[in-house]
């Protein structure tokens, strides 16, 4: 299969959704004139002329215009420039967007994706860092997607774009460069379907976006030692696909949830008490967390690495949950 | 406070009879439904929080009169108004501030969230300045689409000192977007007095720093009103991009039905309604014109209040919602695909 990144992958998909139907169009800063930050819409502006568009800097504009477009026939994409904006437009997000369908009865649907690049990159600091997805964890209404690869970025993103829902698409921003394996033909990866990235039989870890390679690569050290790990990739944060864990914690009887973002009042606490609610059991040990300490990234590269979860942290938990030392 | 003026087409005078008698009957229903409303909530027949739109009624009718039903409005929390003039159906109207399920939002909304999509009533607003982004967003479709469509964003004088104001503005104004914002300066935001909360002596001279056209406008008076808004409307619709009209009006109830209004007296808001009630002003320029008389607009009235009689008691028969109901409209799917997403 050929290989491209997971920058050109999303390209391809705003291409294909575009060609597909002529009311997707897509707007942010930056992202005509300079072909998004990441170079993820490089050459779109050029074959669909006035459907890609630059804006002004005004977020709240930026996500609230998306729901007017979409209630009235259009199906906005719109670019966030970084995840951490999105405090920018809380009240649009959370208060319009995601209440709209509810509280007017469904009388209208609401087709629009939110794209949101998170995460650490580079020494980006605190407000350039962040993995917000915990924010919007409590706000019944929106659906939410992080790919971990190029090919689920495809697919996510085109499934996303036909939704009839608010969608909030986060991609991390490493994971953009990243290259791998992408069908030529057409497919689309399902909302709400996680993906087991790897079989194994000790301990299952739930994991999604950027983390779902680093617990692949603690995974085949913790081989190694003779430990079998079982990697999901979550795929949608909401709904989450909480099935899937259920099916392999009743298998491995442990659980580890990895996640960049900070672990107080994250997805992992949720996903966790689900856990335990529906496979309590089955459990040989309590179900453990891994992700940021409970501060703001910091900007010097020791801090950044020494607060974000690492491969070691990950290692950790598993070892832990089958009361290893180590 | 003065203001400048401009002078608007008369295209009002082109107005036949039929059109012109239906400004006025556009706010008699207006009154009325809000008239009854105000009682039944007094009377704890509606629950939750009602703001009336009397002695406003002028706006909504001289606007609406330009817009087709293709086009959009978006509204604020005091939303009754621009729903019944943009052409919502009074009997769900009602059922909805019941909370029954005939009402427009299956009763999930109420009066805070009236709406009714299938005429361009794109919903009143809980939050203030909420529906400025909204209306930009109707404007981005009608571009990307290439129709003539036009929206019109309702907002209060409160309203205006919002952040998404700006934002808004700008974003129209740089892409001339067919969007028109009505600003409906009531002289109160809640307890807050117009000349107290916002820095501009007319909040229509905000319109100069996002490049776009402003005007002020006695928004009692249903022709200047009208006059004002074919002009912008019409220019929007050729694609020569936004405008701000600001309407002078006054709040003559409370800013929620059970204010104890402590921060006004009794006296202003009487004079206001004395002697600046639109509903008596267009009434008797209508008359002066022999257009109608008394028997008229007695017939008028009752026509109107038989009108909302009707839809109370479409509201107290219709059922109210089963519980599990609560589980449905969230998504476009249903909750048993995704059990987990609700339950």
């Amino acid at each position: 299969m050929r290989t491209i990144t997971f920058s050109q992958a999303t390209l391809e998909a705003m291409r294909e959704e575009m060609q597909r139907d002529p009311t997707v169009f897509v707007y942010g800063e930056d992202i005509v004139r300079q072909g998004g930050i990441f170079g993820q819409f490089k050459g779109l502006p050029e074959e669909f002329p006035g459907r890609v568009r630059d804006v002004p800097i005004s977020e709240t504009m930026i996500v609230g215009a998306a729901l007017g477009a979409a209630l009235t026939g259009t199906r906005p994409v719109a670019d966030m420039h970084f995840a951490d904006f999105i405090g920018v437009a809380f009240d649009e997000l959370v208060n319009q967007i995601a209440k709209n369908r509810y509280m007017f009865g469904g009388q209208a649907n609401i087709p629009l994706v939110i794209r949101a690049p998170d995460g650490i990159i580079n020494s980006a600091a605190a407000q350039h860092s962040q993995s917000v997805e915990g924010w919007l964890q409590n706000i019944p209404g929106l659906i939410i997607v992080a790919p971990s690869s190029p090919a689920t970025a495809k697919g996510l993103l085109k499934s996303a774009i036909r939704q009839d829902d608010p969608v909030i698409f986060f991609e991390h921003k490493v994971l953009y460069p990243q290259k791998g394996p992408v069908p030529e033909e057409e497919y689309l990866t399902p909302i709400g379907k996680a993906e087991v990235r790897k079989p194994g039989k000790d301990v299952t870890i739930v994991t999604y976006s950027i983390m779902v390679q680093k617990c692949e690569e603690a995974a085949m050290e913790l081989e190694k030692e003779g430990i079998s790990v079982e990697v999901i990739d979550l795929l949608t944060l909401k709904p989450f696909d909480i099935q899937t864990v259920i099916d392999s914690v009743k298998k491995t009887h442990r659980c580890v949830v990895a996640h960049e973002a900070v672990v107080t009042g994250g997805l992992g606490a949720e996903i966790a008490s689900q856990v335990q609610e529906k496979a309590f059991f089955y459990l040989d040990a309590p179900v453990l967390r891994v992700g940021a300490k409970n501060l703001p990234i910091a900007f010097s590269s020791v801090l950044e690495k020494f607060i974000a979860a690492g491969q070691d942290d990950i290692k950790k938990a598993v070892r832990s949950v089958l009361y290893r030392e180590g | 406070m003065p203001f400048q003026k401009r002078e608007f087409p008369d295209k009002f005078a082109a107005l036949g009879k039929d059109d012109k008698l239906g400004l006025l009957r556009t706010m008699v229903r207006i009154r009325s439904f809000e008239s009854r409303v105000e009682e039944l909530f007094l009377n704890r027949r509606i629950p939750g929080f009602v703001h009336l739109y009397i002695g406003e009624e002028a706006i909504a009718s001289g606007v609406m009169a330009n817009l087709n039903r293709t086009d959009w409005i978006t509204s604020t929390h005091r939303g009754h108004g621009h729903a019944i003039a943009k052409g919502a159906r009074i009997d769900r109207m009602m059922a909805e501030l019941f909370g029954k399920t005939t009402g427009y939002c299956k009763g999930k909304g109420g009066s805070m969230h009236i709406a009714d999509f299938s005429v361009g009533m794109l919903g009143a607003n809980g939050v203030v300045g909420g529906g400025y982004n909204i209306a930009v967003g109707a404007g981005m479709s009608s571009m990307i689409k290439k129709t003539d469509q036009v929206a019109v964003c309702f907002f209060g004088d409160g309203a205006s000192n919002r952040g998404t104001f700006h934002e808004a503005m700008n974003i129209a104004s740089v892409w001339k977007l067919p969007v028109i914002f009505v600003n409906e300066n009531n002289q109160w935001a809640s307890t807050t007095p117009t000349s107290f909360a916002t820095s501009a002596a007319r909040i229509a001279d905000r319109a100069k720093g996002y490049g776009m056209e402003g005007y002020t406008v006695d928004g009692n008076n249903v022709i200047e009103v009208y006059n004002a808004a074919a002009a912008l409307i019409e220019a929007a619709r050729k694609g020569k991009g936004p405008a701000l009209l600001e309407c002078l009006t006054y709040r003559i109830k409370g800013h929620y039905v059970g204010d104890p209004e402590k921060y006004r007296t009794k006296e202003e808001v009487q004079k206001h309604f004395t002697e600046n009630d639109p509903i008596t002003r267009y009434a008797g320029w209508l008359k002066g014109k022999g257009l109608i008389d008394d028997a008229v607009l007695a017939a008028m009235r009752a026509e109107a209040e038989g009108e909302v009689a009707e839809g109370e008691k479409f509201a107290e028969e219709s059922p109210l919602p089963e519980k599990e109901d609560a589980y449905n409209d969230l998504f476009s799917f249903s909750p048993s695909e995704f059990p987990e997403v609700v339950k």
